[in-house]
């Protein structure tokens, strides 16, 4: 066999900044029909090395060979051109347009005079369509997609070009189980035709089902290649972190006390129905379930962003009433949501007045907002959580996830509620915090809490629960306590299949 | 580690390094090309200068918080407009007959007060109907102009006090009564913004609203503060104005809203919310009155004035946005 040229080559990459050296000579090839997954913590480099590669920096040092033959990417549109292509975890579609006009937005063929040339575009379109075994038109208005098929779009898009690498970038963030089996049929499928493929993601899982090889990224330097086939999660690990780190390790169950919240038969519309459940104080209850299982709308709902159409809701014995976030608060019930970016934070506001933000009214001094009572509040949840930022001036779109989502969390410890709701508590966030969080999350049961844990990650939900929800189109199919469960029960029960069919 | 107040201390000081080169250019041009032969920073011209920004300087602070909420007001010249008919005409009301010059304060609360209604008005119909507040604004900035026609058609509504004249025209220390209004409220509204609950919640509405509702912030009465507060200051504007002059004309504060926006982003409060000082409105108010009266120093004239302001306007926040986007690694888009 003939040795194969790679598809794309990063020879000895350097890119500073001030006060930073990002990339500190990477190298990187990818074959062609290889899937390549790069890994590293937030921070590794990852996305100054793409952002090298897609033309939106240039690099001080280093070269990028394309067939073997050295390019310069002088901007994103001219990387497309020579075959370098990015699938964003974050789609940009323009929604009121057709399929075809997004597939070929910027490019669209044109007739004469400057007209567009429909027949072409259209044809072109469907071609490209098909070979993704997409099942709707070019004609389809983008809006009126799901979310997953809209993914298809943007992945259409690239295949405009002749593509000799494609880059996902964290592609299945907003994905269902159903959806990511296609996406990861359409990886196979183009690794086939020969197209080089990089993969981002921070999910194990994910990585040890699609790729062929691993490679490894942290602080800025390139830190070993590893044959998918032939290593496991915690070597990948280790060289992702410096350390060794025990994921899969449950953790030890605390004492649960007496009721804290009880739910009866609470019903919203189509979202969910006749959902009844308990959870004592110090224990964590993992909701688990599909994308649209109504999980999140039940958190909604015990936040107070939802009414109920049916059904009550009980703290401590007492049936409550929560229209509003405001009555949730009062009533001792917290929710770090999904989004912590858009749903959670103020991103432009510093990190203290985001941990007080809810309590700023009870921290005045006369008619002004008492600056020692917050920083006073700030640096007791600082410390508690071993929340790492150089000051509370920071301001807490310049943190990392892991940090972020502390703060989310610090926040609603401060307002000392009975129970916290967390929902995808480690979306985005790199393996080194993750497990950081979880220990938190145990640790705040410990500490007497009831914690309510959402979450679409199985590994993150056997680890951190007491016990195990598992929803299916808005009703819970079955609850398991931590004995019981088991991925392959789990996995029956988020399917729809009930234990007494199994059984 | 300070640099994010460092950015902010260099970002608020961009308009008054603006007002600085304003001071200097007019300076010596002015010496080669004034008309008159007295200096441009003559302490009296300053005073003039101050004096002659308040009413649009007034309407700035309540348009800042406003911005920084998220919103936007439209109305404020017309609420202008009508506050001052309700103040000059209601000194007339046979009921006030008996009570001399004590009509006067009446009719300053009377105008007040009007501005607070016409400001709850706005605040309600967008809290309440959730339409945007560029749609509201605009039709109630329709409507109120319609109110002040009604009122006395094409007619100028007059009414000279002398007492009225007086207090307007008063002085401490060589500082006249528009320009005292305009800083004790600059003052004022800084405090509000910067030190109180209100002035937190309403910097977080503006940045994430979401992630406001979601700590528990109850983001309509905060709103509707902002426009009660900037149909006050509209309405404060007018006292201040129309106190001295004793005369409103229908068409009064018309494009009011306009020439104070501009001095708002100027200023480098964002239109998006979630960010802004009425400290730097000050400057972007100061900039602006500087820049008129510069122009007329060395002999431009009103069309000659308004051209380079809408320049420079365009010139100032082209440089902010890439002097912010070498600080960050911005996407070119």
């Amino acid at each position: 066999m003939i040795a194969q040229k790679p598809a794309l080559r990063l020879e000895g990459i350097v890119k500073t900044f001030p006060g930073v050296r990002a990339l500190d000579g990477v190298s990187f090839e990818v074959m062609p029909g290889e899937v390549h997954a790069l890994l590293g913590e937030n921070g590794a480099g990852k996305s100054t090395l793409m952002k090298v590669l897609g033309g939106i920096y240039q690099p001080d040092d280093g070269t990028i060979f394309i067939d073997e033959a050295p390019v310069t990417m002088g901007s994103p549109l001219d990387a497309k051109a020579k075959g370098v292509v990015f699938i964003h975890q974050e789609l940009s579609l323009a929604d009121e347009l057709s399929v075809a006009e997004n597939i070929y937005l910027g490019e669209l063929p044109t007739k004469s005079f400057g007209r567009v040339d429909w027949d072409s575009l259209h044809s072109n379109s469907a071609a490209i369509l098909k070979r993704l075994n997409c099942k709707f038109t070019p004609q389809t208005i983008v809006g009126d997609l799901s979310i997953a098929n809209k993914q298809m779009v943007e992945i259409a898009r690239a295949l405009t070009v002749d593509a000799k690498a494609v880059i996902f970038d964290e592609p299945t963030a907003s994905l269902t189980d159903a959806e990511k089996v296609v996406l990861f049929d359409i990886i196979s499928d183009l690794s086939r035709q020969g197209v080089g493929i990089v993969y981002i993601s921070h999910r194990m899982d994910e990585i040890f089902t699609i790729s062929t090889k691993i490679s490894v990224l942290r602080d800025g330097e390139y830190r070993g290649s590893l044959a998918t086939a032939e290593t496991n999660e915690d070597e990948v690990t280790q060289l992702m972190i410096g350390r060794s780190l025990d994921l899969g390790q449950k953790v030890e169950h605390a004492q649960t006390g007496k009721v804290a919240i009880e739910v009866r038969n609470l019903s919203c519309g189509s979202l969910y129905h006749d959902v009844s459940f308990k959870v004592r104080s110090g224990e964590v209850v993992g909701f688990y379930g599909l994308v649209g299982a109504g999980r999140t709308e039940i958190a909604e709902t015990l936040f107070g962003l939802r009414n109920p159409t049916d059904g009550t809701i009980h703290l401590d014995g007492e049936e409550v009433r929560i229209h509003s976030p405001v009555d949730a608060i009062r009533h001792g019930i917290s929710l770090v949501p999904e989004d912590r970016k858009g749903q959670g934070l103020v991103l432009g506001m510093n990190c203290r007045d985001n941990m007080t933000l809810p309590q700023v009214a009870d921290l005045t001094a006369g008619p002004f907002v008492s600056d020692g009572a917050e920083i006073a509040i700030f640096d007791q949840y600082r410390d508690k959580l071993a929340i790492k930022t150089p000051s509370w001036r920071q301001r807490v779109g310049n943190l990392s996830g892991g940090n972020q989502q502390k703060i989310v969390i610090g926040k609603w410890l401060s307002m000392a509620p009975k129970v916290l709701i967390v929902d995808e508590p480690t979306r985005g966030i790199d393996v080194g915090s993750k497990s950081e969080i979880h220990n938190l999350i145990r640790d705040l049961a410990k500490q007497g809490y009831a914690v309510i844990v959402i979450s679409s990650e199985m590994p993150e939900v056997l680890r951190v629960s007491d016990r195990v929800v598992a929803m299916f189109h808005g009703e819970i199919i079955r609850e398991f306590t931590s004995e019981e469960v088991t991925e392959d029960n789990l996995v029956q029960a988020i399917s729809g299949i009930r234990s007494d069919k199994v059984a | 580690m300070h640099t994010e107040r460092k950015n902010k201390l260099f970002k608020q000081s961009a308009i008054w390094g603006f007002i600085v080169i304003e001071l200097v250019f007019f300076s010596i041009a002015g010496h080669f090309l004034s008309v008159s032969d007295k200096a441009f920073m003559d302490g009296a011209n300053m005073l003039l200068l101050f004096k002659q920004s308040a009413p649009i300087g007034i309407i700035a602070l309540g348009m800042t918080i406003v911005m920084i909420n998220g919103n936007i007001d439209l109305s404020v010249g017309a609420t202008y407009a009508l506050c001052a008919i309700v103040m000059l005409d209601s000194m007339t009301w046979p009921i006030f007959a008996g009570l001399g010059d004590w009509v006067i304060p009446v009719a300053w609360l009377l105008a007040l007060g009007t501005g607070m209604v016409l400001g709850l008005i706005n605040g309600l119909i967008v809290w309440k109907t959730g339409v945007d507040a560029f749609i509201v604004t605009l039709g109630s900035m329709l409507g109120f102009r319609g109110l002040v026609f009604m009122y006395n058609g094409e007619q100028p509504t007059s009414h000279l006090n002398w007492t009225l004249v007086d207090i307007a025209e008063a002085d401490l220390f060589g500082i006249e009564t528009p320009t005292i209004v305009f800083v004790v409220f600059t003052i004022l509204i800084w405090l509000l913004m910067s030190k109180t609950v209100h002035g937190r919640n309403a910097y977080a509405i503006g940045d994430n609203r979401e992630a406001a509702v979601n700590a528990g912030i109850r983001v309509g009465p905060h709103m509707v503060w902002n426009f009660v507060l900037i149909g006050f200051l509209a309405a404060l504007s007018a006292v201040v104005f129309y106190s001295a002059s004793g005369s409103v004309n229908p068409n009064d504060g018309t494009l009011y809203e306009l020439w104070v926006i501009t001095a708002v982003v100027l200023g480098g409060t964002k239109l998006t919310g979630g960010s802004g000082s009425v400290i730097s409105t000050f400057g972007g108010v100061i900039a602006i009155q500087l820049l008129r009266k510069g122009l007329g120093h060395i002999g431009a004239d009103t069309a000659m004035v308004n051209l380079v302001i809408g320049l420079i306007l365009i010139a100032v926040l082209f440089l902010d946005k890439q002097l912010n986007r070498k600080g960050r690694e911005e996407l070119k888009i």
